[in-house]
């Protein structure tokens, strides 16, 4: 790909910026993106308090007054950042990891699944295959804590969100909407369609590592039946 | 040892200074929402500045002690049995009622000691959206016994017995809270957000001019602005991207939300300004129907906010420690 270089940066308030790379969802910026903010996190400065990739850029949260920044952490934060991309990003498939997850595609857990089907004119069961047959990429993790946005969705498959969000959305629950796969956390008001739940926490706090997914992690999904789904959440 | 909640007033949680290093798998830090208030009042008992206290909003709880247990309730001025302000030794089987905040949202009541929960991913701090931290993750309720550290009443007589210039239970001195407004709308500083070109300049000026209400439905995760409907020029959607403490967004109804202590670590509204992070604290002391009103700032300025919040915060600090004989 051309040579990953920032289109700006903007300050998020006094304590954190926001570099930007693309003004729209590009999956090479993406993926980009997200192996800069690993190599970021790794240096593990110490005035470094988060570092956020977005879809498009990564934000870069700090102590501005900490003893140890030099200059002004803004600027060193764009410093950073040119370090590394002067270092070169490291390879895609060495960054990345696979993360299979169980999912149950059964009525009770999926009740957008005949009208997802009926809008992309084939049976549930060629929908079911569709989605249990691509793999996906997690291109940002947002909106709730461990919640993943997912590139890879079948473009059949590509239907708008519901006119009306739900109200709750039972943790769990995997939805999609356009050409993005999520999963929800927790029992949350939502507007993607869902079509099936997995029985894994998507985010437990009391977990070594909370957040089952992580930005560019692969995903594939894995049909479960109705038995092992609830045998699972035992 | 234990604090007894007999009544737990409209919303108290356990809150320390939050969480920090989850952002990237969108865990914000949380903690208390005004943490100049939390640190001076865990400082007031001797505490270190982190220790998990109660967060108080707007209407306050009753509590009982079981053993003698220094107190200190510090930032929106509550009726309360007690003086706010200053440390206070409760004696052991008594109780204390806390009421109303005639003036600002939310105080702190620190414990000798701390309230010990167990921690979560490093804080004791509740984290309502995720049901974690605090007491099982939840807002507190009638009923509820708080743990204190097992030492805390010989914590609590130690300490005050090494307080200079005591009357009574308490003292004869207060540490003045400069969070709380002395009137309203209280001015925010702010700075231009990402996306604030892409509004036409009479809904900047909008923006600016507008004495904001804080509305009802505002809460831990972010206060929601009623004003003028702010409308963004360009139509398109835009990229989900990164959020922090203090962001201004503004959705598609165009009553814009500023983001509070557990917000959104991303989000994919237009970010018209961003709050000095000076001023948030203060805007945490805004209670539902509060106002509010933004004056540009600039990055110096808001270095400057932060430098006048530091130097203050020192000053009460260094006053305090005297106070212990330190």
């Amino acid at each position: 790909m051309a040579k990953l270089a920032p289109l700006g940066a903007v300050p998020l308030g006094d304590c954190a910026v926001y570099v930007e790379f693309s003004r729209a969802l590009d999956l090479e910026v993406n993926s980009a993106v997200q192996r800069l903010a690993r190599m970021v996190h790794a240096k593990a400065l110490p005035w470094v308090r988060d570092v956020v990739p977005a879809l498009a850029g990564l934000a870069i949260h700090f102590d501005p007054d900490h003893p140890d920044v030099f200059g002004d952490a803004l600027s060193a934060s764009l410093n950073v950042v040119s370090e590394c991309l002067k270092e070169g990003l490291p390879k895609e498939d060495d960054a990345s990891r696979t993360v299979e997850v169980p999912i149950c595609y059964e009525r009770e857990f999926a009740p957008d699944l005949a009208e997802v089907a009926a809008a992309a004119k084939v049976t549930p069961e060629e929908a079911v295959a569709l989605h249990a047959g691509s793999e996906f990429r997690v291109l940002m993790i947002g909106f709730a804590p461990g919640h993943p946005y997912m590139a890879g969705l079948n473009p059949k498959l590509a239907v708008p969100r519901r006119a009306t969000p739900r109200a709750v959305v039972p943790a769990g629950s995997v939805a999609i909407a356009n050409d993005q796969a999520v999963v929800y956390p927790y029992a949350i008001s939502g507007g993607w369609n869902i079509i099936g739940r997995t029985p894994l926490a998507v985010f437990d706090a009391h977990r070594d590592e909370p957040s089952l997914f992580g930005a560019g992690d692969r995903v594939r999904f894995k049909p479960i039946s109705r038995a092992e789904f609830l045998k699972h959440g035992k | 040892m234990t604090i007894h909640v007999l009544r737990p007033g409209l919303l108290m949680t356990v809150q320390d200074l939050g969480r920090h290093g989850h952002q990237h798998v969108g865990l914000c830090p949380g903690g208390a929402m005004d943490p100049i208030a939390l640190v001076i009042a865990n400082a007031l008992v001797g505490n270190e500045q982190g220790a998990a206290a109660l967060e108080i909003t707007v209407l306050g709880p009753d509590l009982q002690f079981d053993r003698d247990t220094l107190v200190a309730l510090v930032g929106a001025d509550f009726e309360a049995d007690i003086a706010l302000n200053r440390p206070v030794l409760v004696a052991g089987g008594s109780r204390l009622s806390i009421s109303r905040a005639a003036r600002g949202a939310r105080a702190y009541l620190a414990v000798a000691g701390g309230i010990a929960v167990a921690e979560v991913l490093g804080s004791r701090s509740t984290y309502l959206p995720g049901s974690f931290g605090g007491i099982e993750g939840r807002v507190l309720k009638r009923g509820d016994r708080l743990p204190l550290v097992e030492n805390s009443e010989q914590l609590s007589r130690e300490r005050f017995e090494r307080l200079k210039r005591k009357r009574g239970s308490s003292v004869r001195w207060s540490v003045p809270s400069f969070t709380v407004p002395d009137r309203e709308p209280i001015v925010l500083h702010a700075i231009e957000g990402e996306h604030f070109s892409e509004f036409d300049a009479t809904m900047q000026r909008t923006f600016f001019d507008t004495i904001w209400r804080v509305t009802p439905d505002s809460n831990r995760m972010g206060y929601r602005l009623a004003g003028p409907e702010l409308t963004r020029a360009k139509k398109d959607e835009i990229v989900s991207g990164p959020t922090c403490l203090g962001t201004v967004q503004v959705p598609a109804d165009g009553v814009p939300i500023a983001l509070m202590a557990d917000h959104q670590t991303t989000g994919g509204y237009p970010r018209i300004a961003e709050i000095a992070s000076a001023d948030v604290p203060r805007l945490a002391q805004i209670a539902p129907g509060g106002s509010v009103h933004f004056a540009r700032c600039g990055l110096d300025m808001a270095a400057e906010l932060r430098k006048d919040v530091k130097t203050r915060l020192e000053t009460a600090m260094r006053g305090i420690a005297w106070e212990y004989g330190k």
